[in-house]
């Protein structure tokens, strides 16, 4: 029996992620220095670990509601109000789901009909694609390009829009260009949104990590607010990856109608892990700003370095990732990689792991000391001479 | 540029070079070396110390709190009192705090019995001096924010991750 005939379509028409491949290479290498990774290096701060532990010890152990513990909810409320200036009803428009992952996947599963066109602007995180896929959605690439600092523009929003797109995912700040959308850009957008009857499906994981400017969301708009589709999480503002909590805010029709999926596939998050999300929501301003100025000044250093050895990028003004143009070394994305990885022992990502867009970059994480993104650069350097000379002859 | 972020920087890594300041700051280096010096001149900048495991040394140096409960004067409070014990070269720390007694000073001795001599000898003696309390410390878990009770295990993380 052929047991690839059991799978369904859907299954097999999902391409193995890039970064997959890139991950057995580097797994296979020993004593790579990574810059590949999407997370944060600081442990978690230890009030929410000790809230974690004082759970187990109370033996809150069972589960919560589907919604997830109402003090977690009205501490997001609080928290969304106080950081970002927006208004939610914590029981009606809020519920905590399995990390940002499982927000993205229920959200297109509650929205899409087969065939429902689904906007991303790419190059995109990793998982959108596959999430419209698997609802039968069809993705609509809108490019983004390094010249305009990887936002989205009307005009190049207003031309991939068509009589079927129902959904415009939005990344911001983004993995993995590191782009943000201010509140000027959004600005420009907001009529198309509202002119066009857009759901527009707003991962803002990274919202935290905005260096220059305050973060701005699309709910700020209060004329499309009800159209926004809000997701955000623990793991990178807190350095909370492996806890897996993150929620979702929207109108109470999109929630109520999440939640009946949710309800059925996942029940609700860890129980230990939403008592201590509560405790970082609650207490964890400090912890941010102190995590956001240790990247701030590694980002200043990594931008430096890499214009330095002549991999010239602006700088990004969120999240953790740079993205950097190798056009001038004459190699693909992938040979980059495979080359500096097998060369110099350094494992980055391949831009084409984040779509044909990103062809021609190379996506670097600075979620790294200084020391360790020393050494990466200094090693990188050393390729880049290489591969230049050998351009050259 | 922003004193205070350069400070810090300093703070956690004192051997820092210019270079890596420089790119970190997003400042150039002869501006940041300037203003390093005009720290230093202007003792903002009062020392660049490097925090030393001594437990893990064959150095047999004591260390020891001592609590003193002291009698502010007329004209000059407790300044006299303090500039009095600071003076002493075995003081490594010396603060004015709130609470049941008025200075904590830190200590450093060869002996336990040295540290005790200095307690009886020179600062019990101190005229405001109204009596002292000698805590010897026996283990450091942490210092200036240094973990240095365990060895710091870095934790494990994936290679790649989207």
């Amino acid at each position: 029996m052929s047991y690839e005939n059991k799978l369904s379509e859907k299954v097999k028409q999902i391409k193995p992620s890039g970064i997959r491949k890139f991950f057995d290479l580097a797994s296979g290498c020993p004593g790579v220095i990574s810059l590949g990774v999407g997370e944060p290096d600081f442990d978690t701060p230890w009030h929410i670990r000790e809230e974690a532990i004082y759970a187990l010890e109370q033996g809150n152990t069972f589960y919560t509601g589907n919604k997830g513990l109402d003090e977690l909810r009205k501490e997001v409320a609080f928290y969304l109000n106080r950081r970002f200036n927006l208004e939610y009803d914590w029981n009606k428009e809020i519920f905590i789901t399995v990390g940002g992952s499982e927000a993205i996947d229920i959200t297109m599963r509650t929205l899409l009909n087969p065939n429902d066109e689904v906007i991303i602007p790419k190059p995109a995180y990793v998982a959108y694609e596959p999430a419209v896929l698997m609802s039968q959605g069809k993705v609509i690439d809108l490019n983004l390009t390094e010249e305009s600092g990887f936002k989205i523009t009307p005009e190049a929003l207003e031309a991939v829009i068509t009589d079927k797109t129902k959904v415009l995912l939005l990344n911001y700040p983004s993995n993995p260009t590191g782009g943000v959308m201010t509140k000027e850009d959004y600005e420009k957008i907001v009529p198309i949104i509202k002119k066009y009857d857009l759901i527009v499906v707003s991962d803002e994981i990274y919202a935290e990590l905005t260096y220059e400017n305050e973060h701005c969301s699309l709910a700020n708009f209060d004329e499309i607010k009800d159209q926004v589709i809000l997701l955000n999480g623990f793991s990178k503002a807190y350095s909370m990856t492996g806890w897996r909590v993150g929620y979702i805010a929207a109108n109470q029709v999109f929630i109520d109608a999440m939640l009946k999926i949710h309800q059925f596939a996942i029940i609700c998050p860890s129980t230990i892990s939403q008592y201590a999300a509560i405790s970082a929501a609650r207490d964890g301003d400090s912890d941010i700003e102190r995590m956001k100025e240790s990247f701030l000044q590694r980002r200043n250093y990594i931008v430096k370095g890499l214009n330095n050895l002549g991999l010239t990028c602006h700088s990004p003004q969120g999240a953790f990732y740079v993205f950097p143009s190798i056009a001038k070394c004459g190699l693909s994305s992938d040979e980059f990689c495979e080359r500096l990885l097998k060369e110099e022992k350094v494992a980055v990502v391949p831009g084409t792991a984040f779509g044909n867009q990103g062809e021609g970059f190379i996506r670097i994480s600075y979620a790294y000391s200084i020391e360790e993104i020393k050494e990466a650069l200094s090693k990188i350097e050393s390729f880049v001479k290489r591969v230049l000379t050998e351009k050259g002859n | 540029m922003e004193e205070i972020k350069l400070l810090k920087v300093l703070k956690n890594n004192a051997r820092i070079s210019l270079k890596d300041l420089s790119m970190i700051l997003d400042e150039e280096e002869n501006v940041i070396e300037n203003k390093i010096r005009d720290l230093v001149d202007r003792k903002i900048i009062s020392g660049f110390h490097t925090v030393i495991n001594w437990d893990k040394t064959n150095n047999e140096e004591v260390m020891a709190m001592i609590t003193v409960d002291a009698t502010p004067e007329r004209e000059s409070g407790y300044d006299r009192i303090a500039k009095h014990i600071y003076s002493y070269d075995e003081v490594s720390t010396c603060y004015l705090i709130s609470g049941q007694t008025s200075f904590m000073v830190i200590i450093q001795g060869k002996t336990m019995r040295e540290v005790a001599d200095f307690v009886a000898q020179k600062l019990a003696p101190i005229q405001g001096v109204n009596g002292t309390v000698t805590q010897f410390v026996l283990k450091r878990y942490k210092e200036d924010g240094i973990i240095l009770d365990e060895e710091v295990k870095s934790q494990e993380r994936m290679l790649i991750m989207p």
